[in-house]
């Protein structure tokens, strides 16, 4: 069985929570002492009815205001397939927790009130998903008892969202209309929309082909990337000579007798053995936790990124990337921080402000000399030392970074590494 | 790749990671499914080195000798260090009031001893076995949860975690609690326990043992934890437990499932979840899980 992790972003009121409600209850997933932990729970509210966000809103504050503050994880799964759901807020001042919670997720749904059409939030999560490269998008209208089931109401909303997703660059979009209230074409297949003829939601889910890659490469032709996390060398009297590369391949595959190169020094070898917990592979594909032996000895230690040699990474010193900052504490121009990409980590400064993003008008805004929390922009670094990436197009795992605060030690940015300048 | 595979592969990708960032690490065993599940995932990232950590254990007196034994063969087996600390050493020397009364646990207590060993051995990082589906307050958790000086998490102040980047960076005092299983639900990991024929506990499988009924659970008699009051009910039943902790808060569960297979299938029927059937310390409060972590509880 395989896994999708799917995120939904938005707030009560975009009737998020009741999606999600839906599709744990309608999938039976939902335990009984769980539905009667938020049965209590809404009669202490003095409301009557079951409120569905009590479920995925864990925090005693994000109860008592009733929004979604960070990223819950939820869990379920039907015969067929095994669902992560990345329960995300939707309100703008929350961007940078929907972004930590995008970044891992194959598949986006983004909600669209059927009585409003495509608005401001519409426009902001949809640029979200496709900024971080979530393949899939699935477009839910939802609240469609709310205008009559209408086809006509569905049909100009895929319209203009159509334009929309033409701006993004988005590939694979599903538009499905529901009513996640009753239910309509969550689980079950609606009867007061005979007019559409597509999946239900959990029909999509448990069908859209997984790739991770946003360019659709079949995953042999994927560059081979392995980031080295820990060198296990047990110096012990019979196996003295032991030394093995521990880490998780990001991209692609690697076989025995492969060359490879190790940035950044450039050194080459050929791979001797791969081994998964002490039994030995003649090959091994992303995402896989393995442990590399290389035919000659070289330096290398934890930081390094072992690559196949016939297709090599950008390695440079002065990029450009894609920036959500993530901080109380502004960023400016020049200021300096601690990058990590893979397992590697240097100095860096920020040294220019491109411009920044309007993520609601996608408007480029120039001039503009420090960022606040949730702003995101087109930067330029300088490392002390040269790192090595894929863009983050073609390639998420390899091509994401983070900016850490060396002072807080806090991670206050996102980066989505796109080239050199 | 098999979901399985996939889990298991981003658990060891976390394990590696402490080993890479950090200095002291401990792996926090309680001789549970899911501690002993984090054993087997780590011989597997670190094999054939030694594990880069000891097995920490803090031993709050109300234990079941079964899971003691375990605790201490499978330390023997694997030939890594174990470290016990007592919740009973911590009471005496820091003169605690111990809870008295009818359900009275050593839950709160186990946070005190559990600071004190990481001040006492300097870990920087501890490794635990909470997973993201057994309660609310941990959905929200990070893999990497940076703790202060007292251990408290602050839901509020909680790191961006995106990819597969983890930020371990500390501050001299603050930790770390890792969960590298914080992806897997209890179906995953008696799943994983049986396709790699993981042993376990002798009280996870159906056994006749001595019972008390109370408030509608049954509580093991067992080393008298459990102090019996004149209407409590002894029993004699034949009894699983689904979740291994404290004997005076962990209630059994009716069952013949005496093999790994049968004991799966009763999981996969049931309507009740994990902690709602087996612990008495969740249903304190709505929010009783968020307020014990604030506290520095794992």
């Amino acid at each position: 069985m395989d896994l999708l992790r799917f995120i939904t972003a938005g707030s009560v009121d975009d009737g998020k929570s009741t999606l999600i409600g839906r599709l744990l209850y309608d999938s039976k997933s939902i335990l009984t002492d769980q539905l009667e932990a938020i049965e209590r729970a809404s009669k202490s509210r003095n409301d009557g009815s079951i409120d569905l966000a009590l479920l995925t809103d864990g925090l005693r504050s994000e109860r008592e205001q009733g929004i979604t503050i960070d990223v819950a994880y939820r869990y379920f799964q039907t015969p067929k397939r095994k669902f992560i759901i990345v329960d995300a807020p939707g309100h703008i001042q929350y961007t940078r927790n929907m972004v930590t919670g995008a970044s891992n997720c194959q598949l986006a749904i983004v909600l669209v009130d059927a009585r409003l059409g495509v608005v401001e939030q519409t426009r902001r999560h949809s640029l979200i998903a496709s900024l971080l490269g979530i393949p899939h998008l699935v477009v839910a209208i939802n609240k469609m008892d709310l205008v009559g089931y209408s086809q006509d109401v569905y049909s100009d909303i895929c319209i203009h969202y159509a334009d929309l997703a033409k701006k993004l660059n988005a590939h694979q979009v599903t538009y499905i209309p529901m009513s996640a209230l009753n239910g309509d074409n969550v689980v079950d297949r609606s009867t007061s929309m005979p007019w559409y003829e597509g999946p239900t939601l959990l029909d999509h889910l448990e069908t859209v082909a997984i790739d991770d890659e946003a360019d659709g490469e079949p995953r042999d032709h994927h560059p081979a990337r392995f980031p080295v996390q820990y060198v296990i060398r047990p110096q012990t009297a019979e196996l003295h000579d032991y030394r093995g590369y521990a880490g998780k391949i990001t991209s692609g595959i690697f076989r025995k007798g492969d060359a490879i190169t190790v940035l950044p020094s450039g050194a080459t070898s050929t791979i001797d053995a791969i081994e998964v917990a002490e039994k030995h592979l003649d090959e091994a594909v992303t995402p896989q936790s393995v442990v590399l032996h290389l035919a000659t000895d070289i330096d290398i230690s934890r930081g390094d990124l072992i690559v196949r040699s016939e297709r090599l990474p950008v390695t440079s010193q002065t990029v450009e990337a894609m920036l959500c900052w993530m901080d109380t504490k502004e960023l400016k121009a020049g200021s300096k921080y601690m990058l990590q990409v893979g397992t590697f980590r240097t100095r860096c400064s920020v040294r220019e402000i491109a411009y920044q993003l309007n993520i609601e008008t996608y408007e480029q805004i120039e001039g503009v000399d420090n960022l606040k929390l949730n702003d995101m922009a087109k930067v330029v670094l300088r490392t002390a030392q040269p790192i090595s990436f894929d863009p983050y197009p073609k390639n998420r795992t390899t091509g994401g970074a983070i900016l850490i605060d060396e002072t807080s030690n806090v991670t206050v940015g996102a980066l989505m590494l796109m080239g050199e300048v | 790749m098999d979901y399985l595979d996939q889990l298991e592969s981003e658990s060891i990708h976390i394990m590696r990671e402490v080993a890479g960032q950090f200095e002291r690490p401990a792996l926090l065993f309680s001789g549970g499914k899911d501690s002993i599940t984090l054993v087997h995932l780590a011989l597997k990232a670190f094999r054939p080195g030694k594990l880069p950590f000891p097995l920490v254990h803090i031993d709050t007196g109300h234990n079941f000798q079964e899971v003691l034994d375990f605790r201490d063969k499978l330390a023997a087996q694997i030939g890594e260090k174990l470290i016990v600390r007592h919740v009973e050493d911590t009471i005496r020397e820091k003169n605690l009031k111990e809870p008295t009364g009818r359900n009275a646990t050593r839950n709160g207590l186990q946070t005190f001893t559990l600071l004190d060993a990481i001040e006492e051995w300097e870990f920087d990082a501890c490794i635990g076995g909470a997973r993201r589906d057994e309660e609310k307050a941990r959905a929200k958790e990070r893999v990497f949860s940076v703790r202060n000086e007292f251990g408290s998490w602050d839901p509020k102040r909680q790191r961006p975690e995106l990819w597969n980047l983890y930020n371990g960076r500390i501050h001299k005092g603050e930790n770390v609690r890792v969960f590298p299983i914080s992806n897997w639900t209890e179906l995953d990991v008696w799943n994983y326990i049986r396709r790699e024929k993981i042993d376990l506990p002798s009280i996870y499988f159906a056994h006749e043992r001595e019972l008390l009924i109370r408030d509608g659970k049954l509580m093991a008699t067992a080393g008298g934890v459990i102090k019996q009051e004149s209407d409590d009910q002894v029993v004699r039943r034949h009894v699983r437990f689904r979740t291994v902790g404290d004997i005076s808060c962990t209630a059994a569960s009716e069952s013949q499932a005496a093999t790994l297979d049968s004991v799966i299938a009763e999981i996969q029927a049931t309507r009740i979840s994990e902690r709602g059937e087996t612990r008495m310390d969740d249903q304190l409060s709505e929010a009783a899980m968020e307020d014990r972590k604030k506290g520095g509880y794992f």
